[in-house]
């Protein structure tokens, strides 16, 4: 049985991110005793809030270095946690602070590391599931090598409900961090000033290139595209992907839709985003519906095409419809 | 300030095909995986789109692109990525499948990195994709930074720009759509590209037939470096099965369809 180790970072407040608990979920599937590791510039938010974790005890870094995600102090701060632990099994949370450190830690620690894991499984030793071909290929996985650090997905599990109670032990962690060469600024959102991507969204609306094809008068019409899109955007709350075709036509100079960027971009080399429902409007690649829509729960697909190879098969329901159409009485209703 | 840019970048199957998982005694891979055409990944291209924009912006800088794959794929991929933009090649003779480990492939990349002629951490940046259309693990590229004792690693990067002072401003990707902005004295630096922000560029004959001098004779003599699936074991590797039955609804009114699409999003 393995010693499992959940690491983590804190909040910059000092609470747990809510992947934590995700993650902790999955450290709990793996069996084996759990210790908890926090690092950041305070933890003591996160230390109450594992009252009920089942941890037997949190080993903590705080440092004033710790309160800005960086590479150095934080794979330094991340692996005096996991040697002080003599974990065998290290269950992260995928933050994109966690993902910029981990395989760093994994060499320092003499081990090896998986990401992306969904699944994890204690049938006959500790396995992982995840993906590999961009989606294509699902795997399951064991390994030899110890230590063992995974990254789970976040969105994978759902977060574990903790009973409450007294908080664990904590002990702190001696770590020297070195000056640092990089010096965290602050956060930049998109220029475009539309805040467009939602991870928490429950919908995801996918737009793809044809909104900027010619339409039944014989032109194209990208303002009233861009309109209705934004427009379905403030109605319904909902997080925007789009095709990888649409976002290379904002790249390559042409005015077609301003609040477009690739940190948009579903599938191939874009994101593959997790929400309960997805809706395609214009939408005729293969990326889109095979890769970008992997973790959608709920599908539907509005398009021209009633044979859309990639429509079919992939959407719980095709609309064979005009967009632009339906998506003008769909803001209307929606706004009422 | 010229630098020294490294792009590590690893060829996958053309994102078109179609991939059926196959046994074979290396372990899992692809039904036929050398018949299939090749492209260089397509986050590493990104990588050396922007790594040669940069070069271009800072006179005597140097871009080397070290790629491994089988010997045959990677002069395949080569002769249309030698037409895009200047570089230098280092190839290893390896595997390129998804299903190796980023350990084993991470210490060959590393140790071509290190023999590479004026290899000079003073200038160094060292690039790649922050994931790759094959593995997709995000992780070779840290743990290559670590065999080269980089601790100024920086991953989902889409921007960086050089400051009168030689220091580097980047733009990472995090949470909500944000970038976190960060800035490092200089190299040497490890950059995970994200998508960046050019295109592809256009073919360019010139830049095809200057590269192409380099580009054979770096195939030629392309090093035999084995890479396995290190200690994992494979319980099983499969397509996901999913294939749902699409409810085709013609001849709606866009009103009907609309209200329908609204009664969906409002459930819970």
């Amino acid at each position: 049985m393995d010693n499992v180790l959940l690491l983590t970072h804190t909040d910059p407040d000092g609470a747990l991110p809510r992947a934590a608990l995700e993650a902790l979920s999955a450290a709990k599937a793996a069996g084996g005793a759990l210790t908890v590791g926090l690092f950041g510039a305070a933890t003591g938010k996160a230390v109450e809030a594992l009252a009920g974790a089942g941890a037997a005890k949190v080993l903590a870094v705080e440092a004033p270095e710790l309160a800005e995600p960086r590479y150095g102090t934080d794979a330094a701060a991340a692996t005096a946690i996991a040697k002080a632990s003599g974990a065998t099994l290290i269950v992260a949370p995928a933050t994109s602070r966690m993902a910029r450190v981990a395989a760093g830690v994994a060499q320092r620690l003499g081990g090896r590391i998986d990401t992306h894991v969904n699944q994890v499984a204690a049938d006959g030793g500790v396995a992982v599931t995840r993906w590999f071909y961009k989606q294509r290929i699902e795997a399951k996985l064991r390994r030899k090598e110890r230590p063992w650090v995974i990254l789970v997905d976040p969105g994978a599990y759902p977060a574990a409900s903790l009973a409450g109670g007294p908080a664990p032990a904590v002990e702190k962690v001696p770590v020297t961090l070195s000056a640092p060469r990089t010096k965290v600024v602050g956060l930049r959102a998109p220029s475009t000033g539309e805040q467009t991507i939602k991870p928490d969204a429950k919908l995801l609306l996918v737009a793809g290139a044809g909104w900027t094809k010619k339409q039944a008068d014989g032109k194209p019409h990208p303002e009233k595209a861009e309109e209705l899109i934004l427009g379905f955007l403030h109605a319904s709350g909902a997080s925007l992907g789009s095709s990888k075709s649409l976002v290379d036509q904002a790249g390559e100079g042409q005015k077609v839709f301003e609040f477009m960027t690739h940190l948009n971009q579903i599938g191939q080399t874009g994101a593959t985003p997790r929400h309960p429902k997805g809706l395609a409007t214009c939408c005729h690649g293969e990326e889109p519906h095979v890769v970008g829509w992997r973790f959608i729960r709920d599908r539907r697909a509005v398009n021209l095409d009633p044979n859309c190879g990639w429509a079919r098969g992939k959407a719980d329901v095709l609309y064979v419809a005009d967009a632009f159409a339906v998506m003008e009485k769909v803001n209307q209703l929606l706004k009422k | 300030m010229p630098f020294q840019i490294v792009v590590l970048g690893g060829i996958v199957p053309d994102p078109l095909q179609t991939l059926e998982p196959a046994q074979t005694p290396q372990g899992p891979g692809l039904k036929n995986e050398l018949m299939l055409p090749h492209v260089l990944d397509p986050w590493s291209g990104h990588a050396l789109y922007e790594a040669a924009n940069l070069a271009a912006k800072n006179p005597g800088s140097k871009v080397t692109l070290v790629s491994l794959g089988p010997k045959a794929k990677l002069q395949q991929v080569m002769m249309a990525v030698a037409q895009k933009v200047p570089f230098e090649l280092v190839a290893l003779d390896g595997a390129a499948g998804g299903f190796t480990d980023a350990h084993e492939v991470s210490a060959k990349l590393a140790d071509a990195v290190k023999a590479l002629p004026g290899f000079d951490r003073s200038k160094l940046l060292v690039f790649g994709g922050w994931e790759s259309a094959s593995r997709g693990a995000g992780v070779t590229l840290q743990l290559v930074g670590e065999r080269l004792e980089i601790h100024d690693q920086f991953q989902g990067v889409d921007a960086v720009t050089v400051g009168a002072d030689g220091s580097l401003e980047i733009l990472e990707r995090v949470e909500g759509g944000k970038h976190q902005v960060s800035v490092v004295q200089g190299p040497p630096a490890l950059l995970g590209w994200a998508t960046g922000s050019l295109p592809e560029p256009k073919n360019n004959p010139q830049v095809g037939m200057a590269n192409m001098r380099g580009v054979m004779p770096a195939l030629q003599k392309a090093a035999a470096s084995p890479t396995g699936t290190g200690g994992v074991e494979f319980v099983s590797v499969a397509l996901p099965k999913a294939q749902r039955e699409t409810r085709i609804m013609k001849d709606m009114s866009p009103d009907d369809v609309a209200k329908e699409i609204v009664a969906w999003i409002s459930q819970d």
